[in-house]
């Protein structure tokens, strides 16, 4: 299925025609990224609140160290991770005081609401002392030969740095794991496939020299013997940058390091096609080799990192600089200077778009991310986030507003579409008949959410929708089912624990009864001794005994105060009533 | 305050009813091609179709109790009436074409739960049922072929007072000029002489080739150019990326190998490949007809088998079957196994190939 295709032949370094494989489906999409990628980075003012959310990544929420009332530096650690868990820590994206610690607004498409410190910023916007790894500067080899990958890797995790690219998985735990397997090539990510994102361009267009260097700490680390770099060739200016960068680290770090090393790091310009950028389609395109289903690229020996992730640990490692503040792409038909601004975290969305310029009249919708997988925000009052891309704000007739979906003519323009060869058409029946096995086999944990078979869907079907309701209710009857099986499992526990407490009860009133009779026996011997006593008057003495008992207990229950007691007349009337209809229904009343 | 909805929020490039519109616009060259060679009738037969249609399904979708205005502008209906014109014969009667579009709209789609539930390819239930109730009407009110009928040897063109009004006349009212008769008119087509003759005995090829009334440069006589008409718009259908490649070129090079391979042994009593690709409906068959989304097959591998599976009930039915018209058979039995087709034919998702590799290795381990 994977044909080669020539890369173009617009390298100017090296004049090498590298094979490339090609995955199935995708789509062609118009770019619109030439409205955002033409300036510089700008820096935005400091915003007078910031909201930090304590959970900007995939695992454990970070751990709170700082109070109401606080006064923090910018850098500053609001929030640790516990060792050996999977977390990051959130830092001060700006000095101030923390006026609040509670539940806001974050960016999420249900509207969540998520725990954020919130800063009222001084303006000074004064840093805490960094401690860089390597000084700035000593970009040679031997500066990143003198640390080790451990020191390193503490530092991105200090830092605080998560993928950028949007899976937001704490960076440090997947270089550990990528260390600890047998790694043999880094892919960074590169592509910016989504249209209208621009952010990686112009980052790649400004700052290649730190793209390298972060690249080349990572290559330490993993331990990769190549890195291919992997970029859409809709990206010729970021593509000439960083290669530019590659030749010029090597010129400059003053070792004679041979053509072999230097074909280490390659930067290979991939088809224009939505999803290249997608995980799985990259490491398919650049090396042919497809990751198992329900593994990780790290199993078949990759590991894929986005290269705005490269930077920012370039940042923490040369600068000491925490993750505090990203790359914003701010953009669409309602935004008047559409541009890449680089934002403190934590800074309110409604801030950014005012500072890029916006016509809020004209405004339709706003989308965190991309507009095949990015989601429409329900408000502006949210912050920026590690995960903040881009930032779309179209006008009216721009994008498309759902028409009503009419149904499915099984033209499978999903399934010729779909870049995991998956067939979207036939989950969508079991989806909507919620058929959660059938869906299943049909493998729809495989889907990567590219949105592909929606767009183009001639019958206007949700079809990303579908699946992921499906995924959430497949999640929920797992659930439910743990849950069912854990107090299945407990009280299998508790029969057992009766049973034993049963068993062992009698046993021991066997072992007293052997007792008894062993006691009886001598009894009965004493008692033939002297023979005077006659059997039967022990007997009636014992019914006696009984009666007494029973009639004594009767006594004490009828003393005990019922609800029943002390009725109303009416409410008896009514109890009676109840009875008699029991009671004509042959049931047994209760109360008798 | 702002609009929300779910990803993705481009806009996208095709809906339902474009696709209806540009398939119906693909078979324009046909249509104007069949209408030169058959004469007005087909155009009667296009424009009878469509009023039937649209009727019939906007009936259907009141009873049903579906937005009907929503449901009519998916064009769904006017191509299924378009595709039951042009098959029809060109001087079918107006009951004919009822017929057919009631059995085609109501019963074959509808009946079945409406667009995207049929089984069976509407327009080719209608023709086969017309075909199996009404077989003289289906096969003898073909109007001869102009380039047929302006032959020498014909003194008195009965075509040449057959126009527009009297083909209507003819197919409302049955009243024909005078002094013109239906035998006169019509005659059997390029599919059926070969049928009746060649094959059953009576005649060799190289007999009929004489007669100068089935063949002619590259298929039979007229339908050659209606089906190089098709084939044009089926390659405009192809570049476009409305139909893909695999269901017509593997239903045509199935047909193509069969006549190939069989015409090879008895070129005597076998026609040419060439004539079994350009007869009859061939190419409307393989680009307009079997291409149906609803009732084709949808996986590539399922497509493939689709196309060759009709390709080859074609060869088999105009050979050896009781009808020489053997598209809608074909279609309709093949439609039948596509539920089997996508389910045996499901693609390998990404990354369960070298699970599947792990899984047979460790099987051959023990």
């Amino acid at each position: 299925m994977s044909q080669p295709i020539s890369q173009p032949a617009n390298n100017t370094i090296k004049e090498t025609i590298r094979r490339l494989w090609s995955f199935p489906g995708g789509i062609k999409l118009a770019g619109k990224k030439s409205s955002s990628n033409h300036q510089a980075i700008t820096t935005i003012e400091i915003s007078r609140q910031l909201e930090i959310p304590l959970t900007q990544h995939i695992g454990q929420e970070a751990e709170l160290i700082v109070k109401v009332g606080d006064k923090v530096l910018k850098g500053q650690v609001l929030a640790y991770a516990e060792k050996d868990t999977i977390s990051a820590p959130v830092h001060a994206s700006s000095s101030g005081t923390i006026i609040a610690i509670e539940e806001r607004l974050v960016p999420h498409p249900s509207g969540l609401k998520a725990l954020c410190v919130v800063i009222e910023t001084d303006g000074y916007d004064q840093w805490i002392e960094c401690t860089p790894l390597i000084g700035e500067g000593k970009n040679t080899h031997q500066s990143i030969a003198t640390v080790s990958s451990e020191q390193i890797r503490n530092q991105v995790a200090n830092a605080g740095i998560v993928g950028l690219g949007g899976a937001l998985f704490p960076s440090a735990a997947k270089l550990l794991t990528a260390e600890k397997k047998h790694t043999d090539t880094l892919i960074i990510n590169a592509a910016e496939c989504e249209p209208y994102i621009t952010c990686d361009d112009v980052l790649m267009r400004s700052r290649p020299e730190e793209i390298v260097l972060g690249i080349l700490l990572i290559k330490k680390i993993v331990g990769a013997k190549k890195c291919l770099i992997g970029i859409e060739d809709n990206k010729p200016e970021a593509y000439q940058a960083l290669t530019k960068a590659i030749s010029g680290y090597w010129k400059n770090s003053g070792t004679s390091r041979g053509a072999e090393a230097e074909a280490a790091i390659e930067v290979i310009q991939v088809p224009t096609r939505y999803p290249a950028g997608g995980e799985k389609q990259l490491i398919q395109v650049l090396t042919g080799k497809e990751v198992p289903s329900q593994k990780l690229p790290m199993d078949i020996g990759v590991i894929c990192h986005n290269v705005s992730t490269a930077a920012a640990i370039y940042q923490a490692v040369y600068r000491g600089e925490p993750l505090i503040s990203r790359i914003v792409t701010i953009t669409g038909g309602a935004v008047k200077h559409p541009q890449n601004l680089e934002v403190p975290l934590g800074t309110p969305i409604r801030d950014v778009l005012n500072q890029a310029g916006w016509d809020q009249d004209k405004a339709e919708k706003i989308i965190m991310g991309g507009p095949m997988m990015g989601f429409s925000l329900p408000s502006i009052d949210i912050p920026v986030t590690k995960a903040t891309n881009c930032i779309l704000v179209s006008e009216k007739d721009e994008l498309a507003t759902p028409p009503p979906a009419m149904p499915c003519i099984r033209c499978a323009r999903c399934a010729d579409s779909c870049p995991m060869s998956l067939l979207p058409q036939q989950m969508y029946w079991y989806a909507k008949a919620r058929d959660l096995e059938k869906i299943q086999d049909y493998n729809i944990f495989d889907c990567i959410e590219c949105g592909c078979c929606s767009y183009v869907c001639p019958s206007n079907i949700p079809l990303v929708q579908y699946f992921r309701y499906a995924k959430t209710e497949i999640w929920d009857d797992e659930r439910e089912r743990n849950k069912a099986n854990l107090a299945r499992e407990r009280h299998e526990f508790r029969q057992e624990r009766l049973e034993k407490v049963k068993l062992a009860k009698a046993e021991a009133a066997r072992l007293r009864k052997e007792k008894l009779a062993k006691k009886k026996a001598e009894d009965k011997k004493k008692t033939e001794q002297d023979a005077d006593k006659p059997k039967a008057s022990s007997n009636a003495d014992l019914i006696q005994e009984a009666i007494a008992r029973s009639k004594a207990k009767k006594a004490q229950q009828q003393s005990q105060k019922k609800n029943t007691d002390n009725l109303t007349e009416v409410q008896q009337k009514k109890i009676d009533e109840v009875n008699k209809r029991r009671r004509e229904r042959g049931e047994k009343p209760h109360s008798e | 305050m702002f609009l929300a909805q779910s990803s993705p929020f481009l806009k996208p490039g095709l809906s339902v009813s474009k696709m209806m519109l540009v398939v119906t616009i693909a078979m324009i060259p046909g249509i104007l091609t069949a209408t030169w060679v058959f004469g007005f009738g087909v155009l009667v037969n296009i424009f009878l179709a469509i009023v039937f249609a649209l009727s019939f399904e906007a009936l259907m979708l009141y009873l049903r109790r579906r937005p009907i205005k929503v449901y009519l502008k998916d064009k769904s209906a006017l191509l299924t009436a378009v595709l039951i014109g042009v098959a029809l014969p060109a001087l079918a009667p107006w009951w004919l074409t009822l017929v057919g579009v009631f059995f085609a709209i109501v019963v074959a789609k509808h009946l079945y739960g409406g667009l995207g539930y049929n089984t069976f390819n509407p327009a080719m239930v209608a023709y086969a049922i017309l075909l199996i109730s009404f077989p003289a009407e289906m096969t003898t009110y073909w109007q001869t072929p102009a380039m047929l009928a302006s032959q020498a040897g014909v003194i008195n063109n009965p075509q040449d007072s057959f126009g527009l009004l009297a083909t209507i006349n003819f197919q409302l009212f049955a009243q024909l000029p005078s002094g013109v008769t239906l035998d006169a008119l019509t005659s059997a087509t390029p599919l059926s002489i070969v049928r009746t003759s060649v094959l059953s005995g009576s005649a060799t090829i190289a007999e009929i080739e004489t007669l100068g009334t089935a063949f002619g440069l590259l298929g039979g006589i007229g339908t050659e150019w209606v089906n190089l008409a098709f084939l044009a718009g089926g390659l405009f259908m192809l570049r476009k990326g409305l139909i893909n490649w695999h269901i017509p070129i593997s239903l045509l090079a199935t047909l193509g190998f069969l006549s190939l391979l069989f015409g090879s042994f008895e070129l005597d009593s076998n026609p040419s490949p060439l004539f079994h690709l350009f007869s009859g409906a061939t190419m409307l068959g393989a680009f307009f007809i079997a291409t149906d989304p609803v009732t084709a097959a949808t996986t590539n591998k399922g497509r493939i088998i689709f196309g060759a599976g009709i390709g080859a009930l074609i060869y088999i039915i105009r050979t050896w079957g009781g009808y020489p018209d053997a598209i809608a058979f074909a279609v309709l039995i093949m439609n039948m196994c596509v539920p089997l087709l996508d389910y045996y034919t499901q693609p390998v998702v990404y990354g369960h190939s070298e699970d599947n590799q792990d899984e047979q290795s460790k099987q051959d381990q023990p």
